[in-house]
């Protein structure tokens, strides 16, 4: 179980890598997405993967059974998935927003905050 | 009737008695910050409202900041553990003098910033919520700086990103779109990283808790704790604005309104660089050990890069963004030492770091106001029009430098004694070097701005004409908060005793976290 999840983790990454490089956003917002998930999956799969016993403290019992999965690294994705869907829905306002206002999707051609044909340096001092 | 867990033995995971009163400081900063954060949202349509609780709440943070100072001068490092479970079941709070420091440091530039802001802050950006975002900020930074949990540090860096992302774009001009791209995009990839790395690291120790991590992390195999070290070192790197991922900090810093870049450049860059020295000190020393290499040329490279860009820019902000980058890479070659020297030197460093770029920041920004333009090339003449914004730039460009009697000098001086003891002479070489290249770019930007009397060309020899006076709420607000901040600059470079112990015991803390671990398991180890 192990196995089959890091090796979709490694796929997950080589999507996400392959889609941030990209000159495209709306194809690093999915990079962004696609690497979100794969952290979360490195999370989860990182706390062990014993899915047999729930980890509840049955009636009577002051412990939980031996094997119970962990709860722990799912808590930890909950918050991380509820902070990366915020982030993600951020960015995707925002890269709609440049879409509108500089009417670009390229990467290349979004240089107004460091403008191509930038001033030599000063030589006086 | 009896109660079912009466033969439950409970001492041995909840704790017992109340954390004391006067330890609840550690949370103090965050919980105001919090607070005042919501507040203001609230109160979102009263303007006259929102600037006085906004210094209000940053006045009482900077209050609670100085007394945890105080605290931990005292009694050594301060600990508090949430919700009665024991550590490193509860998430704790750890303060040592390090993150004390460092979150009173931030948040002296933030009141400072709250009183400037009044300047330029219009009441469209008001509505948009500057202040709550502001406090937000300010409690994500100092939340960084005090949690004793790594992965509650994951959540402070993200309400300080969401935070900073909402005032990047506040305003909404084109050039600020195209800056929050590139900030946005980067810094979360640089969170993705930080958040995998902390999944390895659970994975191999089971825990997350600093203190608990410190004393088992060392028993890891070392290949597996140099690829978290290693990974811990490029996500905090990305954020810290460290050479080879440093392309984002020049790209966007200098979109925002002034406040904002001041702000950004004064507090966020440094909580990167505190979470690579807490994390790779405390928790991973040997990973750290084996990186050695690796830090020393990742600061030595942006020690030279950071200036030598600045050089080259004829845009004010961006060449004081590239002073930023330059600072980052002075605080990693005290990681990269990790001495007493070195990391003590590093902390007064980001110490007087905060201070001084939030300061550089400001006056830039009163430069901007006088002459309409962010151009170096068509400023000039400032000098004769305003003699001691003169003198306050000029003072700043000698701080940063690291130039005597400024409180630039001492941490310079903390560090080259520490690289000369350890023989790390490219990084005393990187040191000095950073301090020259540094000195000529400001210098040189004090030069064209101040001393020459018009814009480059042939008129630059006549009086500028473009230049505007300040209005009487620029002169109070912008000018006159840059003042103070200066001013407590300068007296904090005159008397630099307390502050020498100060990082002095930071270091010796982080190099043998014994009292910071025997702090947050007070309650565990209670007889």
């Amino acid at each position: 179980m192990e196995i089959a999840l890091v090796g979709l983790v490694a796929v997950f990454f080589a999507v996400a890598v392959y889609l941030l490089l990209s000159k495209s956003i709306i194809r690093m917002l999915l990079g962004i997405v696609v690497i979100g998930n794969a952290v979360n999956l490195v999370l989860f799969t990182a706390g062990r993967l014993t899915a047999e016993v729930p980890p509840i403290i049955p009636a009577g019992e002051y412990v939980p059974l031996a094997g119970s999965a962990n709860p722990l690294p799912q808590a930890l994705i909950l918050t991380a998935i509820v902070i990366g869907f915020a982030l993600f829905a951020f960015l995707l306002v925002l890269g709609y927003r440049a879409y509108q206002e500089l009417d670009a999707d390229n990467t290349d051609t979004m240089r107004l905050a460091e403008p191509e044909d930038a001033p030599r340096p000063p030589l006086s001092y | 009737m009896a109660s079912p867990y009466e033969s439950l033995d409970l001492p041995p995971a909840m704790i017992e008695s109340a954390t004391p009163a006067a330890d609840w400081v550690v949370v103090w900063p965050v919980a105001l910050a919090l607070v005042g954060a919501g507040l203001l949202v609230m109160l979102r349509g009263r303007r006259d409202m929102q600037v006085a609780f906004a210094a209000a709440f940053v006045a009482a943070i900077v209050v609670s900041n100085i007394y945890l100072v105080m605290r931990v001068f005292e009694a050594g490092p301060l600990a508090m553990t949430m919700g009665r479970w024991l550590p490193p079941f509860g998430i704790s709070f750890a303060a040592d003098m390090t993150g004390a420091l460092f979150s009173l440091a931030a948040s002296v530039s933030a009141l400072v910033v709250v009183f400037y802001a009044q300047s330029e802050i219009d009441s469209r950006e008001h509505r948009f919520g500057f202040y709550p975002l502001l406090l937000l900020l300010l409690g994500g930074v100092c939340g960084s700086f005090l949690t004793g949990d790594v992965f509650n540090l994951y959540v402070w860096f993200e309400v300080m990103l969401i935070s900073s992302f909402g005032l990047i774009v506040l305003g909404g001009r084109k050039v600020q779109l195209d800056g929050a791209v590139k900030y946005g995009f980067l810094n979360f990839l640089a969170t993705s990283f930080f958040l995998m790395a902390i999944a390895y690291l659970y994975g191999l120790t089971g825990t997350l808790n600093f203190a608990d991590l410190a004393s088992k992390a060392d028993d890891l195999p070392l290949g597996a704790m140099l690829t978290v070290a290693a990974l811990f070192l490029f996500a905090f790197g990305m954020k810290a604005a460290a050479f080879p991922a440093n392309a984002w900090l020049p790209a966007s810093y200098h979109t925002p309104a002034i406040s904002v870049s001041a702000l950004f450049g004064g507090l966020l860059t440094k909580v990167g660089a505190y979470a690579a020295i807490r994390v790779l000190m405390v928790v991973l020393p040997e990973g750290r050990l084996m990186l050695e290499p690796v830090i020393a040329a990742v600061a030595l490279a942006t020690m030279l890069l950071g200036p030598l860009g600045a050089l080259a820019q004829t845009n004010i902000r961006r060449a004081i963004g590239f002073l930023v980058i330059g600072g980052i890479g002075a605080l990693f070659a005290g990681l990269a030492l990790g001495t007493q020297h070195g990391i003590g030197g590093a902390v007064l460093y980001a110490t007087h770091s905060i201070l001084t770029l939030t300061a550089f920041y400001l006056a830039a920004g009163v430069v901007e106001k006088m002459s309409g333009t962010q151009d170096i090339r068509l400023m000039g003449g400032i000098y004769a029009a305003n003699a001691p914004l003169s003198i306050v730039f000029v003072v700043l460009v000698f701080a940063v430098a690291g130039l005597p009697p400024f409180l630039g000098f001492w941490p310079k001086l903390l560090l080259v004694e520490g690289g000369v003891r350890a023989g790390q002479w490219f990084l005393v070489a990187g040191l000095l070097l950073n301090s020259l290249l540094t000195l000529m770019a400001a210098s040189r930007i004090w030069a064209h701005v101040f001393w020459r009397n018009g814009p480059e060309g042939e008129r630059s020899e006549q009086p500028n004409t473009m230049l505007r006076a300040l209005t009487g709420a620029e002169k109070r607000y912008a000018l006159g908060s840059t003042v103070v901040l200066v001013a407590l600059i300068v007296v904090l470079g005159l008397f630099p005793n307390w502050l020498f112990t100060a990082s002095g015991m930071a270091g010796f803390d982080m190099l043998d976290p014994t009292r910071y671990i025997d702090a947050v398991f007070a309650e565990v180890n209670r007889p």
